[in-house]
């Protein structure tokens, strides 16, 4: 089969999310479904064409405000400490159990107390999404510095490297597929612990709190419109992060193609 | 009399593993001096790359003395006294094949202008002028080895030590690295250690061949060779190479039967 030329690629994915759109709308019309349980692709358009300046508010606080900063920070931190684990053997056996303890916390237990300590405003979703990625990134980051060819290490000894620079020539680079691949599970992370964490205290902007009140009102159509963006946003945001790894690994055989 | 370049004296490796202790190296005794061309030949596990990276302080032998330039193998390794070449080419893929050839001489903090000299001079010494812009995965596996060769060479290290360097490639890309390998080797006069289990191999490139055997990893022969330093390919048709040929092959069978 001859590969796809770039119109077949979006064209075909495109065509096929029209296809579900146009079904969707027939169905809700044709069996009368009250716009509260489902409401048509139209009327959540109109929600959204109606209400730009409050999704672009929500959009600010919830993904801007919230998960970047959250994600940058939990990023930030593991790295640092995937830095130090691996310089000090005893600290792979002293951290890594705490960082495994980390991980198993409970979001939704821990939203409540980080509203209490970071307050209402985005700081406390901030602090909820750094734990959220924190472990997924410390594990991919200490694999991908652990993941280095035994002759490619033997290499830098052979030149007498000290330990910076084999870990800024060799094992950092080295590392970069895994560092990808935890951000690739950290992205859609940071955006679910930016929501679900604005359901526990939030100032009245969010999308987040945007789903709850507008649920309580049983205005559906808001709370699908607050879902679109949320997808649309995680999309492009793992869209970023591949196209910017396709960019810096172009020579990982993954990426060769 | 002149001092040898690398002096071995009874050394021994023992290697602890899971199934208790296993005899690498055994009273091994050899000297090499400068300009020397050494071939260590022998079947697998007879220690020869252990040896070679004993030489080159990547492992430490358990018993005896050995140093190179009368250093120890681990102060000779950090005073950068020697290229090594390993078996495949283990180029980095994120550099290109003149990054690569860099990577010693910024870790060895060359000037910006000298680099790029050098690069480009062992570049012309491997035949690979004009490949420095192309990443290693886009040359074949003759063209990465020629390359591995140029990174070993960029640095000016009097000893090259070569773990069988051209063992992955096809008997005719072999014939002619083994040719270009001795015109390096006369142009730079440099001391080489090379591991192999050809033969052919190793009577046309060495002034001296040792042969070792496995179980415990031991030296059975050493055979000084008489051949002239000028080498055509078709040396390998007299009978003093051949006569040669034979008493490898017989430490070779000594070595087994014992």
């Amino acid at each position: 089969m001859r590969p796809d030329t770039t119109f077949e690629k979006i064209a075909w994915p495109l065509g096929f999310g029209l296809l579900v759109l146009v079904l969707w709308e027939v169905v809700v019309r044709v069996f009368g479904v009250s716009p509260a349980i489902l409401p048509p692709p139209t009327a959540i358009g109109a929600a959204m064409a109606g209400s730009l300046p409050i999704l672009w508010e929500d959009w600010v606080q919830t993904v801007v405000k919230g998960a970047l900063n959250g994600l940058w920070m939990g990023t930030l931190a593991a790295l640092i400490l995937a830095l130090i684990i691996d310089r000090f053997d005893f600290l792979k056996r002293g951290l890594m159990p705490v960082a495994n303890f980390f991980a198993a916390l409970p979001i939704v237990g821990l939203a409540p107390i980080m509203v209490m300590w970071f307050g209402f405003d985005w700081h406390s979703k901030a602090a909820v999404v750094a734990i959220m990625v924190f472990f997924p990134m410390l594990v991919n980051i200490l694999g991908g510095l652990a993941a280095v060819d035994p002759m490619h290490r033997d290499l830098m000894r052979t030149y007498g490297a000290t330990h910076i620079q084999t870990l800024h020539k060799l094992r950092g680079p080295a590392a970069l597929p895994f560092l990808f691949n935890g951000l690739k599970i950290a992205t859609s992370l940071a955006l679910i612990g930016a929501i679900v964490a604005e359901y526990f205290g939030s100032p009245i902007r969010g999308m987040g709190f945007r789903i709850t009140t507008e649920m309580g009102r049983l205005a559906t159509d808001m709370v699908w419109a607050e879902i679109v963006v949320s997808a649309v946003t995680g999309t492009a945001l793992y869209g970023l992060v591949a196209g910017i790894e396709k960019r810096v690994t172009f020579w990982h055989p993954s990426q060769r193609g | 009399m002149k001092k040898p370049v690398i002096d071995a004296q009874n050394v021994d490796l023992t290697f602890q593993t899971n199934d208790g202790p296993v005899h690498a190296l055994k009273d091994v005794n050899l000297q090499i001096n400068k300009g020397d061309f050494v071939s260590f030949i022998g079947p697998s596990g007879c220690g020869k790359t252990t040896f070679l990276r004993c030489i080159a302080g990547l492992e430490t032998p358990t018993g005896g003395s050995l140093t190179v330039n009368g250093l120890t193998p681990e102060e000779a390794r950090k005073s950068r006294s020697y290229g090594y070449v390993f078996q495949a080419a283990g180029l980095y893929p994120w550099r290109t094949i003149a990054g690569n050839i860099k990577l010693p001489l910024e870790i060895m903090d060359f000037p910006k202008a000298e680099m790029d000299k050098r690069v480009e001079k062992v570049l012309d010494l491997v035949d690979l002028k004009g490949f420095g812009k192309k990443y290693p995965w886009q040359l074949s596996g003759g063209m990465q080895q020629r390359a591995s060769i140029a990174r070993a060479l960029a640095f000016d290290a009097e000893i090259l030590l070569m773990d069988e360097p051209f063992g992955a490639l096809d008997e005719i890309v072999r014939d002619k690295l083994n040719e270009e390998l001795l015109k390096l080797w006369a142009a730079t006069n440099k001391t080489i250690g090379f591991v192999t289990h050809s033969i052919p191999e190793a009577v046309y490139l060495s002034t001296k061949i040792v042969v070792m055997s496995p179980r415990p990893g031991r030296i059975t022969d050493v055979i000084e060779s008489p051949l002239p330093k000028e080498r055509p390919l078709d040396i390998r048709d007299t009978p003093e190479f051949i006569e040669i040929a034979h008493r490898v092959r017989d430490g070779l069978r000594a070595g087994h039967e014992a």
